[in-house]
């Protein structure tokens, strides 16, 4: 996809830079005349998305940071000068709380679209572990930025989170006190959660570059899965990405802001709003919205398996249940990419998605009686997803027959034979 | 070693690599290509000061994170348990934790030493006063001479909220976070903590002041 560059430098100062940096050149290839296969849905366009949210957050935080106190007497009091005297610092601060939601939701929409259409797979392999470093990057920074309002469920969450390295046998304990700097959670802890939610953002933007070389070196998959065939198959990034990403983040600026003055709290919980108690838990600790399917895991395993303790079980499967994404490009055995061709990997996937609803609901919910037993049933799919079903269905699933390239498959369907489904597109017409 | 491109060296001072041997015969008898020379010993023995070097330098920035003498510096707490009534209990901070000081009815006590050690989850005592490896029994948790006392550090096992006393299928301690049950030995009957409650290191300085570290 990366190859000769279209760019032409016109003016001198063009020219001049253009021999010592070709800056310019590498915003044009990558920005402007990049191709874009022309079949993109509106679900391409939430990596433009996220990067503008990375954007907001970095913005947002740094102003914020500009009146917060990461001590652990100061921190509650600041929060709440910030929503009260600060100029403008209500709106800051509900930007950022909000926008890490925002963050996440469009995350998840955008790896859910990456498994739906087969994104993963050769040769973007390497694309999708970059994101899934992101994503672990993206939930370290936002549970520490959690932690800094010092209410109780930063305090609590803090803990909870932190103790999961007691669970590793003999070097556990001391890696837990290494991370916290104390024997509980106190201003060591807060101070150094501070420092590393100012790094990460920026770690983040690193790994999100990596993310968009190897996407450029690939090239974008498409809802057909079918390659890049010739030019015909593609449009110029600028303008028809450029726009495309431009209303539908015009959509989700909505939606955001929506949050933001109306409901700013409601992704966030009440108990956050009282000041960090260390000698009493809430009555019902949740974690924010986005890490409830992985704490729904996390509380599932409540047996022990032979020698691994039933605590250590659930750090491990709750990491692991991240962790298995990095594989999921070999797990899955299909050759065909996109769910579009796959009549039962498409049933298995939406089955997935409501699986991991569901666990993100049980998360919510008391770890009691009947439960546990549902998410310990749900925990269960959600690998056996990927342990079972994916490599299973590449051997067992008949594909319908693929389109022969991309612009065929859009001639199909708006050329008149007016079948939305695409399935109709006929190899055998070349 | 590209030894065709090397064409101008015609000095022999300081000794050439290993791949201009054929080039210089003032050294060629020296050594053969196969065998160590000064130069790789010299590059081994630096690199390994420098990884060692790098190691010690990294220390700091990672020991600086642990906590500093004044936070590990041991703290031990007076409290006065005269006033607590059977079925009541009490909770002080001790080292940033909270500990439990029980005084348990004659029921309770009666439903703890019930329990077939045999059936317990975690059968050891977790007891700082007593031996390692003593089993979970009531008589090596509770307090000794007074065993309506049970002094535990409030912080579940699992993943370190604080359990709610008087509450659970036991009726000792429930964990609202991950539900885990003790009993009223605090000892871990249900849920996914793994260990008993710890007791920590105490001693009854008169009938009524205990002292906790």
């Amino acid at each position: 996809m990366s190859g000769h560059s279209t760019y032409e430098p016109r003016t001198g100062v063009e020219k001049w830079i253009d021999t010592r940096m070709p800056i310019v050149r590498l915003l044009h290839d990558t920005g402007v005349s990049y191709p874009t296969p022309r079949n993109l849905n509106y679900f391409w366009t939430f990596g433009g998305i996220l990067t503008f949210m990375l954007v907001v957050q970095i913005l947002t935080g740094v102003v914020l940071a500009m009146h917060y106190a990461a001590d652990s007497k100061l921190a509650f009091e600041s929060v709440e000068a910030i929503m009260r005297d600060v100029n403008w610092g209500w709106l800051l601060r509900y930007l950022h709380a909000n926008g890490a939601s925002m963050f996440f939701i469009a995350v998840y929409i955008h790896i859910f679209r990456g498994l739906y259409y087969g994104s993963y797979k050769a040769p973007r392999e390497l694309l999708w572990i970059l994101g899934v470093i992101i994503l672990l990057l993206m939930m370290a920074t936002a549970f520490m930025g959690y932690v800094l309002p010092w209410g109780q469920m930063s305090f609590w969450g803090a803990t909870v989170i932190t103790n999961f390295f007691t669970a590793i046998p003999v070097i556990g304990q001391p890696i837990q006190t290494l991370l916290i700097g104390g024997f509980a959670v106190d201003d060591a802890t807060l101070n150094r959660f501070f420092s590393l939610h100012y790094l990460l953002p920026f770690m983040i933007f690193g790994v999100v570059i990596l993310h968009i070389w190897a996407l450029h070196v690939t090239g974008q998959n498409n809802p057909t899965g079918v390659d890049v065939k010739s030019t015909k198959d593609t449009v110029p990034f600028t303008p028809f990405a450029t726009m495309k990403d431009g209303l539908a983040l015009v959509w989700f600026l909505v939606f955001y802001l929506w949050f933001v003055f109306y409901q700013p709290n409601f992704l966030g919980h009440p108990d956050n709003y009282q000041v960090a108690n260390p000698l009493v838990t809430p009555a019902h600790i949740v974690p924010e919205w986005y890490f409830l399917p992985f704490y729904a895991i996390l509380r599932a395993i409540t047996f022990d398996i032979g020698p691994i303790n039933s605590k250590l079980g659930g750090v491990i499967a709750m990491f692991g249940s991240i962790a298995i994404l990095v594989f999921l490009p070999w797990l899955d055995t299909s050759k065909v990419r996109s769910a579009r061709y796959r009549p039962l990997y498409k049933i298995f996937f939406w089955v997935f998605a409501v699986v991991c609803v569901f666990l993100g609901w049980l998360g919510s919910r008391p770890a009691e009686g009947t439960y546990v037993a549902m998410a310990q049933a749900a925990t269960a799919y959600y690998f056996a997803h990927f342990l079972i079903v994916l490599p299973l269905l590449g051997f067992l699933e008949t594909p319908k027959p693929l389109p022969v390239s991309i612009l065929d498959d859009v001639l199909a369907k708006n050329g008149g034979h007016g079948h939305p489904a695409g399935a109709t597109a006929a190899p055998d017409k070349h | 070693m590209g030894t065709a491109t090397i064409q101008s060296t015609g000095s022999t001072a300081g000794g050439a690599a290993r791949g201009d041997v054929g080039k210089e015969p003032a050294l060629a008898s020296t050594h053969t290509s196969d065998e160590p020379t000064r130069r790789d010993f010299l590059m081994l023995t630096t690199g390994a000061m420098g990884a060692v070097g790098a190691a010690a330098a990294l220390w700091p920035f990672i020991d600086q994170m642990n906590p500093d003498a004044s936070t590990r510096a041991l703290a031990s707490v007076e409290v006065d348990v005269g006033a607590i009534e059977p079925g009541q209990a009490i909770t002080v901070p001790w080292r940033g934790k909270p500990v439990f000081i029980r005084n348990r009815t004659p029921e309770e006590i009666e439903a703890a030493k019930q329990v077939p050690v045999a059936e317990l989850r975690d059968p050891v005592a977790r007891n700082d006063n007593g031996a390692a490896d003593a089993v979970a029994s009531d008589e090596n948790r509770a307090a000794p001479g007074k065993e309506n006392f049970l002094i535990l550090v409030g912080v579940c096992t699992h993943l370190g909220c604080i359990p709610l006393g008087q509450q659970g299928d036991f009726g000792g301690w429930f964990c609202p976070c991950h539900g885990s049950h003790y009993d009223t030995s605090g000892r871990i009957r249900k849920g996914p903590a793994p260990e008993n409650l710890l007791v920590p290191v105490y001693t009854f300085v008169s009938d009524t002041r205990l002292r906790i570290g």
